[in-house]
C-alpha cells in the first residue's frame, strides 16, 4: 500500500506493507535511526516521535495509519543550535548512554507544548511512559525543568 | 586526607579536574546521530532470528526446517544438529572458580537438549528483519519435556537434575573461612545473636538498548568485522578467535554507541558467535537485533541467591564474628563470569565494621532458567544487602538506634589502612563521617520525631526510615588477585596518549564506555596534566583495532584503573616532550614548568615552548636530542595494586499505606565516597542511577517463573522498570577521602548507589512496619507481600494473646 | 515486535465499516487508535486476517452536549475526552479517567470506543461507563441500537457487539454536580490498574470495578448496601461480593478483594455517600 506523509518538514511517499510499523519505517524505509525500539510492549516510549505536535510510541502504529500525517522525529527537532529541550538535557545531564534519549526528549517536547510550566509532580507525571535505565529520572527532570524556564519553548516544528 | 576546595589557576594542573564540565559525548545522542548497532545499515545485509526453546528444559526430539526455508526471502536454516561441528570450542566461561567445578557444555544452538527458554534451538537467516520473524516462527521443533528445576534449594537436593551428564546439580563449593575456630569461639560466647536468611530475587538487568550484533565479513580477504552492543570488544575478540576458530587477527570488534549494559553486555553470547559463524558460511553481512521479550529470556541475569548470615555480638552489640552460607543460582549454564559473582560478595559481608571473625562459604547449582552473571555489583549488593539488613536485626535484639549500632562497630578512621578478616586491605575510609552527613541532610531526629507522632496518631500513612552504610571493592582488579581467585584474565588497563603535529591529542583507552562519559572524563583527565583545554583532546575507544589492548568496562573500574592509565600515559608523554622542550630552550628539564599548555624556564618566563610546538618537532623531528625517537606518544599497560574502596551512607525515608501495603519513596538522601572526583556532574549521575536500580530491587522488580520453568515477566508490561512517576528527586552529597592507592586518589562510582541503596529502603520499609510486629520482609517488598506480613503478624499477635 | 501479515482496508465511512467487517468474516478485526490491538499483534497474540481501518472517521470523533447526557463519539481520543471543557464541566469523572488511562502517548492515540469496545477488565473507562449507567450505541448492517452499559460485557473481552457491528457512541448521563470518585491502585502509573473503583453518588450510588472479574463489573452488593442505607464502611464490606478476582503476576484474587473493600470505601467517602 502507498503512504505519503511528512516527516520533519519533508514529504515522503513509500510502498509498504499494511503490518509495517512506523518506527520501522522511520528507521528501515527513511533510515531515520535516531528513533530507538525498547521493548515490544509500548511500554518504554524509546520509539516517540511527534505526530501532529502530539507525542506518540511509533512502535504502536502502522505506516499506513500514519499515512498523511505530520510527523517530527529527533531528527527534526534541533536546527543549527540544538532545541531548548535538547539543550537542557545536555546542560543538566539528563542522559548518559542516550538509548532513551530521543523519546524522552519529545516525550518532554510535547509534555511542555501542553503544560508550559508543569510542576515537577507534573513533569514525573507526564513522561510516566518513557523508561530509562540509567539516570534514576533525576537528571531528566531536571532538565524537563529547566527547559520550562527557558522562555518561551518553541512548539515542535509541525511542517506547513 | 586533603580537602579539595582548594581553588586552581586555570591553564595550570589541577584546573580541569573536579569542574562540572558537561559531556562531549551529548549532542549526537540527543540529535539521534550517535549510531547502535541496529542503526548501522548495509546493502546485502541478511537478518538473523533464533528459534528458542519453548520448554524450560526437555529433549529435542525434532526440528523441521522444511516449511520455514520455503518461505519467501529466506536464505538459509540451521538447526543445532546442523551447526553442531562448526564451533572450534563451545561457550566460554572464563572463571573456573574451583579445580572441580562442574560445567555442562554450552553450544550456541542447542544439539540434544534445551535447559531454559532462552536456549536457541534453531537459527534463519532472511533478507528482510519480517522474513526472518516469519521463518522461525515456521520452524516446528518437538521437545519430550523434563522436569523444571525452579527452586534453589529443591535444585541442591538433585531430585531433578538439570545436565544428567553431570550427575549432580552442584557446580562447586568456595569457602572463605581464615579461622574457624574463632568463628565458632565467638558464637559460643556471644551475648547477641541474630540468624537471618535473605532471599536475593532474580532480577532482569534491563539495559534499554537491547543486545544486537553485526557481522561483515570480507570473504576474499578472510576478515571479519563485528559490530556488537557490548561491554567488552576485547574479551570478545579473543573469545570469538577461540569459539570460532577464526584467527584473532582476522577479527575486528567494534562496540558502536551501546546502550546501557549494567554488567548484560558483559558477556560472550551464543548470537554474537552464531552471527560470525553464519557470516562466514553464507559471505554475507549478518545482524541480528534482540527483541525486549528475547531479552528477557536470552541475556543473562542478576542476583539470584539464598543467603544464611548469622551475627554474634558482645553485650554492647560489638559485633565479634560473621558466619555466611549461600546458595548461588547459576541458571542453566555458566556464562562469562557466572561463578564468580557471588564470590565478588565473599569480601564484603563485614561491611563497614570491625569484624575480627569471619567464615563464608557458597555452594552453586544449575537450575533450568537463564543463566545468571554480573549485573551492576555483582556480588556485593548482595553482601551489603545481607550485612546491613543484619545490622538492623542486631540494634533490634540489643535495643539501640540503627545509626548507634552502627557507630559501634564502624572500622574507625585511625585503623586504615585496615587490614580486613576477609584478608582485604582498605586504603581509605572515613565512615562516621559520611554517615553523619546524611543524617544530617536528613534531619535524622526530625524525621523520627514525625514517625513517633505519626505511630501516636494511628495514622493511615505511616513513616519509615533506614539507613544503609557501605563500602565495596571495585576497579577490577590487581591481576594477581584476580589469579588467585581462578579468574583467567588480568584487571589491567591500557592507555596510549599521542600528542599530534598539529598541537591536538589523542589519547586510546582500552575501556569501553556505554553511558559513562569515558570521553568527557579522559578528556579531563589528560587535559588537567597538560595544562590544556579538554576540547582539544581526542579519546578513541571500543574499537580492537584503533585500541588494539584493553580489559573493557565493568566493576566500577573504568577510572581507577583505566583513567589512571590515562594519567599515567600522559605524564609520559609529558616526559618526553620536557626532554624536547628543554633540548629547544636550551635549558634544564627540571627547570621547565608546564603551565597555559607551555613550557616555561622556571624564573624566565618568557623563555617558553607551546607544547603544540613541541610536538611540531617532534614529528618533524629534524632537531631532537641525540638518539630520541620522533613522535610524542606514550602507552601504559597499568595493573593496579589494590581494588578501590569507595564507601557511603544512604537514608531511606518510606511513607506505608497501611490499608493497602503500598510503599511510597517519599526521599532518599546519598552520601557516597568515591575519592577524588574527575567531573562531579557525571558522578551524581552514576550515583542516581545505581540508587534506582537498588531501590526497584527493593521495591518492585523481580523475574518470576512459574513451577514449569516459564518466566512470568519477560515483557515491559510485568517487569517491573520504574518510570520517573514512581520515584522522587534525591538528596547528594558526598564527602571525599583520596584513594592512597592511584596516583588521581579516585575510587569506582559505578556500583556504590545499588549497593548501598536496596537495604536502605528494605530496612525503611521494615521499620515502618515494625509497630506491626512484622520484623522482616523479602524483596521486592509488593504491596500483597506486605499486606500478608502485617496480616500474619496481626494474626499471629492475636493468636499469642489468646494463649 | 512484528506483527503477522494482514490484509488492510480503510473504511472511507461508518457503512464501509460495517460492509467490510461483515466480508472479512470471524478473523476480521477494527482497528480505531490500535493501542489495545496492535500490542497483542506485535507478540503474535493476535493475527487478525483483515483489519478494518476506521481511524480516519473523523465523524465520529466529537463531543456532544445532548440535554441530560453527554454524547462522546467512539473515536475521541482519551487526551481529548480528558481536556475538553463540557466534559470536564458535565462529566467530571469521565474526564478524571480519560487522563489516568495509560500513559501521555497512549492517551494520544487512544479512543474511548476502542477501549470499551475491547471489553478488557483491567481498563478505566468501562468502570467508568458501568457507574455512570452510560448508554452505548452500537451500528451494524441493519442499523442503530442502543445498549445498556451494564449489558455490554458479556466476558472476557467479550461484549454485545455482533462481529459486523461497530461502537459509535457513548452517551453518559450529566453528573449535575453529584460527587464522584475514582481510585486505581497500581504500582507503576503506566500500568493497568490490579483494582480500580469508579463511584458516583447522585441520590443512588454507581458503583463499578476495575480488574475485578473477567469483566468489568458493578459493585453490586455495595450499591445495594448503600440504597439499605450503609455506611461507606458497611457498604464497602460488599465490595467483592459475587466476584471472582482474577489471580496473577501482580495480585492474588485474595489481595483484590481486600483492595476492593478499601479502595470502595475511600471512594464512597470521598464522593461523601
Amino acid at each position: 500500500m502507498r503512504v505519503s506523509l511528512t516527516v520533519n518538514g519533508k514529504l515522503r511517499e513509500s510502498e509498504v506493507e499494511p503490518r509495517l510499523l512506523l518506527v520501522h519505517f522511520l528507521r528501515d524505509v527513511l533510515g531515520l535511526t535516531g528513533t530507538n525500539i525498547g521493548c515490544d510492549t509500548s511500554s518504554c516510549g524509546a520509539c516517540t516521535v511527534l505526530i501532529g505536535g502530539d507525542s506518540v510510541k511509533s512502535c504502536t502504529m502502522l505506516a499506513v495509519q500514519a499515512d498523511g500525517t505530520e510527523i517530527t522525529t529527533i531528527e527534526g527537532l534541533a536546527g543549527e543550535a540544538l532545541h531548548p529541550v535538547q539543550e537542557a538535557f545536555r546542560q543538566n545531564h539528563g542522559l548518559q548512554c542516550g538509548y532513551c534519549t530521543p523519546g524522552m526528549v519529545m516525550a518532554a517536547a510535547s509534555l511542555l507544548a501542553e503544560q508550559p510550566h508543569p510542576s515537577e509532580e507534573e513533569v514525573r507525571a507526564g513522561l510516566e511512559g518513557n523508561l530509562c535505565r540509567c539516570t534514576g529520572y533525576h537528571n531528566i527532570v531536571k532538565s524537563v525543568l529547566a527547559a520550562a524556564d527557558m522562555a518561551p519553548v518553541p512548539a515542535p516544528a509541525v511542517a506547513s | 586526607m586533603t580537602a579539595t576546595e582548594a581553588t586552581t589557576a586555570p591553564g595550570s594542573a589541577g584546573a580541569v579536574l573536579g569542574t562540572r564540565r558537561l559531556r562531549t559525548e551529548d549532542p549526537p545522542l540527543l540529535t539521534g546521530e550517535s549510531l547502535f548497532v541496529a542503526d548501522i545499515k548495509l546493502s546485502g545485509c541478511l537478518h538473523l532470528a533464533l528459534v528458542r526453546s519453548t520448554v524450560a528444559h526437555g529433549r529435542i526430539l525434532s526440528v523441521d526446517l522444511g516449511p520455514a526455508k520455503s518461505m519467501p526471502g529466506v536464505v538459509a536454516a540451521f538447526s543445532g544438529a546442523d551447526l553442531k561441528d562448526a564451533w572450534a570450542a563451545p561457550m566460554p566461561c572464563a572463571w573456573p572458580v574451583t579445580a572441580d567445578m562442574l560445567s555442562p557444555t554450552h553450544l550456541p544452538l542447542a544439539v540434544e537438549t534445551v535447559a531454559y527458554l532462552g536456549d536457541a534451538v534453531a537459527a534463519v537467516v532472511a533478507e528482510s528483519e519480517y522474513a526472518a520473524r516469519d521463518a522461525a516462527d515456521a520452524v516446528v521443533v518437538e521437545y519430550d519435556p523434563l522436569p523444571a528445576v525452579i527452586h534453589l534449594e529443591d535444585a541442591l537436593s538433585d531430585r531433578n537434575l538439570v545436565h544428567e551428564e553431570l550427575g549432580t546439580n552442584s557446580s562447586y563449593t568456595w569457602e572463605l573461612s581464615p579461622d574457624p575456630v574463632a568463628v565458632e569461639a565467638a558464637f559460643a560466647a556471644a551475648a547477641h545473636t541474630v540468624s537471618k536468611r535473605y532471599v536475593q530475587q532474580r532480577l532482569i538487568p534491563s539495559a534499554m538498548e537491547p543486545r544486537g550484533v553485526l557481522v561483515v565479513p570480507h570473504p576474499y580477504g578472510g576478515e571479519y568485522t563485528v559490530y556488537s552492543a557490548t561491554q567488552i570488544p576485547h574479551i570478545l575478540k579473543i573469545m570469538l578467535a577461540i569459539t570460532t576458530g577464526i584467527p584473532e587477527t582476522s577479527l575486528r570488534v567494534i562496540a558502536p554507541s551501546v546502550g546501557g549494559g549494567f554488567g548484560s553486555k558483559l558477556n560472550v553470547y551464543a548470537e554474537e558467535i552464531l552471527a560470525v559463524v553464519l557470516a562466514q558460511r553464507l559471505r554475507r553481512p549478518i545482524r541480528w537485533v534482540e527483541e525486549r521479550s528475547e531479552n528477557s529470556v536470552a541475556t543473562i541475569q542478576g542476583r539470584g541467591q539464598i543467603q544464611h548470615i548469622d551475627l554474634a555480638a558482645d553485650s554492647g552489640g560489638k559485633i565479634t564474628a560473621i558466619r555466611v552460607k549461600l546458595l548461588a543460582d547459576m541458571g542453566a549454564y555458566l556464562q562469562l563470569v557466572t561463578p564468580g559473582v557471588p564470590l565478588l560478595g565473599a569480601f564484603l559481608y563485614t561491611g563497614v565494621y570491625d569484624v575480627p571473625a569471619y567464615s563464608f562459604s557458597c555452594t552453586s547449582v544449575f537450575t533450568t532458567m537463564t543463566p545468571t552473571d554480573a549485573y551492576r555489583g555483582a556480588g556485593r549488593p548482595e553482601a551489603t544487602y545481607a550485612i546491613e539488613r543484619a545490622i538492623d536485626a542486631l540494634a533490634a535484639e540489643v535495643g539501640v538506634d540503627p545509626v548507634e549500632i552502627r557507630r559501634r562497630n564502624f572500622v574507625r578512621e585511625e585503623q586504615f589502612p585496615y587490614a580486613s578478616v576477609a584478608g582485604l586491605v582498605y586504603d581509605t575510609g572515613r565512615y562516621a563521617l559520611a554517615l553523619d552527613k546524611a543524617l544530617d541532610i536528613a534531619g535524622y531526629q526530625g524525621l523520627r520525631d514525625e514517625q513517633a507522632r505519626r505511630r501516636q496518631a494511628g495514622e493511615t500513612k505511616q513513616l519509615g526510615i533506614g539507613v544503609s552504610s557501605y563500602m565495596e571493592m571495585c576497579g577490577l582488579a590487581p591481576s594477581r588477585v584476580l589469579g588467585s581467585l581462578n579468574y583467567t584474565a588480568g584487571g589491567w588497563e591500557a592507555a596510549t596518549v599521542r600528542l599530534l603535529p598539529t598541537g591536538k591529542v589523542q589519547v586510546v583507552t582500552g575501556t569501553s564506555p556505554h553511558g559513562q562519559g569515558h570521553e568527557t572524563a579522559w578528556a579531563m583527565i589528560a587535559a588537567d596534566r597538560l595544562t590544556m583545554s579538554p576540547d582539544d583532546i581526542e579519546v578513541i575507544h571500543s574499537d580492537t583495532a584503533m585500541a588494539p589492548y584493553g580489559m573493557d568496562t565493568y566493576g566500577s573500574r573504568s577510572l581507577p584503573v583505566g583513567g589512571v592509565a590515562v594519567a599515567l600515559a600522559t605524564d609520559k608523554v609529558i616526559d618526553k616532550a620536557r626532554e624536547i622542550a628543554a633540548h629547544l630552550l636550551e635549558a634544564a628539564a627540571e627547570d621547565l614548568e608546564l603551565t597555559d599548555g607551555s613550557f616555561r624556564v622556571k624564573g624566565s618566563p618568557t623563555m617558553e615552548v607551546a607544547l603544540g610546538a613541541v610536538a611540531f618537532e617532534a614529528f618533524s623531528a629534524h632537531n631532537l636530542p641525540d638518539g630520541m625517537e620522533p613522535n610524542l606518544e606514550a602507552s601504559v599497560h597499568y595493573d593496579p595494586p589494590n581494588f578501590s574502596f569507595p564507601f557511603g551512607t544512604h537514608i531511606a525515608v518510606v511513607e506505608l499505606d497501611t490499608d493497602t501495603g503500598q510503599v511510597r519513596l517519599n526521599r532518599y538522601i546519598a552520601v557516597d565516597d568515591c575519592g577524588n572526583q574527575v567531573n562531579p556532574l557525571i558522578v551524581e549521575g552514576q550515583v542516581h542511577g545505581g540508587i534506582v536500580q537498588g531501590v526497584a530491587q527493593a521495591m518492585w522488580e523481580e523475574a518470576l517463573y512459574d513451577d514449569d520453568g516459564n518466566l512470568l515477566t519477560s515483557t515491559m508490561i510485568d517487569y517491573l522498570v520504574p518510570a520517573a512517576s514512581e520515584l522522587p528527586s534525591f538528596e547528594t552529597a558526598s564527602t571525599i577521602t583520596p584513594s592512597t592507592t592511584n596516583v588521581l586518589g579516585v575510587k569506582g562510582v559505578g556500583e556504590a548507589g545499588t549497593i548501598g541503596s536496596a537495604p536502605a529502603v528494605m530496612n525503611a520499609i521494615v521499620d515502618a512496619l515494625s509497630p506491626f510486629g512484622v520484623t522482616d520482609l523479602d524483596m521486592p517488598a509488593t504491596p500483597e507481600r506486605i499486606w500478608r506480613a502485617m496480616a500474619q503478624a496481626s494474626a499471629m499477635a492475636q493468636a499469642e494473646g489468646e494463649a | 515486535m512484528i506483527p503477522s501479515s494482514f490484509e488492510y482496508r480503510r473504511a472511507s465511512s461508518l457503512a464501509e465499516a460495517i460492509t467490510m467487517l461483515g466480508e472479512g468474516g470471524d478473523d476480521a478485526k477494527l482497528l480505531a487508535g490500535g493501542h489495545s490491538l496492535l500490542p497483542l499483534m506485535k507478540l503474535r497474540l493476535a493475527s487478525p486476517t483483515v483489519l478494518v481501518d476506521i481511524g480516519r472517521l473523523r465523524e465520529l470523533s466529537y463531543v456532544r452536549d445532548g440535554g441530560d447526557h453527554l454524547a462522546v463519539g467512539a473515536l475521541t481520543r482519551h487526551a481529548d475526552v480528558h481536556n475538553s471543557d463540557v466534559v470536564g464541566r458535565e462529566v467530571p469523572l469521565l474526564a478524571h479517567v480519560a487522563g489516568q488511562i495509560g500513559d501521555p502517548q497512549v492517551r494520544h492515540r487512544g479512543t474511548i470506543g476502542g477501549s470499551i469496545a475491547h471489553g478488557d477488565p483491567a481498563s478505566d473507562l468501562p468502570a467508568v461507563c458501568l457507574a455512570l449507567r452510560a448508554t452505548l450505541l452500537l451500528a451494524g448492517p441493519s442499523g442503530e441500537r442502543q445498549v445498556p452499559a451494564i449489558e455490554f460485557f458479556t466476558g472476557f473481552l467479550e461484549t454485545a457487539l455482533a462481529r459486523d457491528e461497530v461502537l459509535t457512541e457513548i452517551r453518559f448521563p450529566k453528573l449535575g454536580g453529584a460527587r464522584w470518585s475514582f481510585q486505581k491502585f497500581n504500582v507503576r502509573a503506566q500500568d493497568w490498574a490490579i483494582v480500580g473503583v469508579a463511584a458516583v453518588r447522585n441520590g443512588s450510588a454507581g458503583v463499578a470495578l476495575v480488574n475485578m472479574a473477567d469483566r468489568p463489573v458493578l459493585a453490586t452488593g455495595v450499591e445495594a448496601a448503600l440504597a439499605a442505607g450503609a455506611s461507606p464502611e458497611e457498604a464497602a464490606a460488599h465490595a467483592s461480593d459475587g466476584l471472582e478476582p482474577p489471580s496473577d503476576v501482580r495480585a492474588s484474587g485474595e489481595y483484590r478483594r481486600h483492595l476492593a473493600t478499601v479502595l470502595v470505601r475511600r471512594a464512597l467517602e470521598e464522593a461523601g455517600a
